[in-house]
């Protein structure tokens, strides 16, 4: 593998030069699937992309000093953390790729929640401050569930390469794991049940109750961008394997459409839980689930 | 006009986030401006929003009379607001104070305060009408650079210091 192919995936595809627009299509369909859902007409297409540049063509307001540039360099880190997360999506299995890629992928996609809670610290808003301590809280109940089904799911193929997980023969297990991750996602992406960090008009934005301008505008593409390394990851995990490029672009294309339609189906039939319920629902429900497939996961790979 | 000006006038048109703001109001403006984002209206339809914060918002809706309490809490969100910005203000209330105007807990009209860009009279307004003049405020907005905004309500003097 030369250093071109990773530049490659992750500069134009699926990096930032494809996953920046979908980014944006994305958060189009998410915001007008809930609106017909409502019986609304919805935003025009490309509304994202509206917000997104009028966003950077507004002033922010002046940060002095440590915090101000703290505040500045959070949305930042978080938007290259997320496109490396995309890039290393196994999108083409057996094109590069190495030992140990799906322990990278997971770190960088938790890296802008991480970054995210320090920013609600950082900006000093009780709002920050209340939105960065719910999503600590959630982090800590999902996560345990997300990581469970990764390693769910490794285990069956006995790798830790992305590639040779995707390649591989889809197994009742490797199923469990993808349902899990599935049931993780709108924690990831905070969107109904589980918007509790960025509870909009009840902590009025959580973490970014601050942030303006440019800021905001990389909040908004950070964000987009997990919606796509999120979908992106389960849509690789349950792709049947194909031959022919096109017709691996088509299912990668339908399969994240269909995941991205059905969080937004449960994002507008469902309100916001409270914080006790939703640990409650990570801890109690999704946890015996995650363990029972990680164990007969385990089990059967020790007995073949 | 370079071709990212002209995008983004086309942006700020059409992604109008806006931020409300009662000032006393009887709250039969602030229902109207609720049932603008409702399905029968649906103002997401022409981009607007409804923020929490006012860094987010292009926007500020005032609704009612502007009461002694509410008029330094005004200056300071409509300072909090980031430029370019506009204020709509929304009813008869904040243009002339209305049936309250001898009231002595008054420090209106809005005017006074803050310049406001797009009026909505009515008592209330329909919801038709508060989305057209925030698309009004949204194209004023849009022809709106930097240079030209408008000044922090704290470097306005108020009216009755500068009469004297």
């Amino acid at each position: 593998m030369n250093l071109l192919t990773p530049l490659a995936r992750f500069l134009i595809f699926p990096g930032l030069l494809f996953a920046v627009p979908a980014a944006w299509f994305v958060l189009w369909l998410e915001r007008k699937t809930v609106a017909l859902l409502q019986r609304r007409i919805g935003p025009p297409f490309g509304q994202p992309f509206f917000d997104f540049v009028k966003l950077l063509g507004k002033t922010t307001p002046p940060r002095p000093g440590l915090e101000g540039a703290m505040m500045r360099a959070w949305p930042l880190i978080a938007v290259s953390a997320a496109a490396g997360a995309v890039g290393l999506l196994p999108v083409f299995p057996l094109r590069g790729g190495f030992q140990g890629d799906l322990i990278l992928l997971l770190a960088l996609m938790e890296i802008p929640a991480v970054c995210l809670i320090v920013a609600g610290f950082t900006s000093g808003s009780l709002f920050g401050e209340i939105g960065s301590a719910r999503e600590a809280v959630l982090l800590v109940s999902y996560n345990v569930v997300f990581l469970l089904a990764a390693l769910s799911i490794a285990s069956t193929q006995h790798t830790f390469r992305l590639e040779a997980i995707v390649a591989g023969p889809a197994t009742p297990w490797r199923w469990l794991g993808v349902i899990a991750i599935l049931i993780c996602l709108p924690a990831k992406l905070h969107v109904n049940p589980f918007s509790l960090p960025n509870a909009e008009q009840e902590i009025y934005a959580g973490p970014m109750t601050e942030y303006a301008g440019f800021e905001l505008a990389m909040w908004q593409l950070s964000h987009g961008l997990e919606w796509i390394a999120g979908v992106g990851l389960v849509a690789t995990l349950a792709m049947p394997p194909s031959s022919g490029v096109w017709l691996t672009v088509a299912e990668l294309l339908f399969l994240g459409f269909a995941v991205v339609l059905l969080l937004s189906l449960v994002a507008a039939a469902t309100a916001r839980l409270a914080i006790d319920t939703t640990v409650r629902f990570y801890w109690r429900c999704a946890l015996v689930f995650i363990v029972a497939a990680l164990s007969s996961a385990i089990l059967v790979r020790w007995r073949s | 006009m370079s071709w990212w000006n002209r995008l983004l006038c086309l942006c700020r048109r059409r992604s109008p986030w806006i931020f409300h703001m009662n000032s006393g109001s009887c709250n039969g403006c602030d229902i109207e401006l609720v049932a603008a984002l409702t399905p029968r209206y649906d103002a997401e339809q022409v981009g607007v929003l409804l923020q929490g914060s006012p860094r987010h918002a292009d926007i500020v809706c005032v609704t009612g009379p502007v009461t002694r309490t509410a008029a330094p809490a005004i200056r300071r969100v409509f300072d909090q607001v980031c430029r370019p910005k506009a204020v709509v203000a929304i009813g008869s209330c904040p243009a002339t104070t209305n049936v309250f105007i001898h009231s002595r807990t008054l420090d209106g009209p809005l005017e006074k305060h803050i310049p406001v860009d797009v009026f909505v009279p009515g008592c209330p307004p329909r919801p038709d009408a508060i989305i057209r003049g925030i698309a009004a405020a949204a194209g004023l907005l849009a022809s709106r650079g930097r240079e030209s905004a408008p000044p922090l309500a704290s470097e306005i003097p108020a009216q009755e210091e500068a009469a004297k």
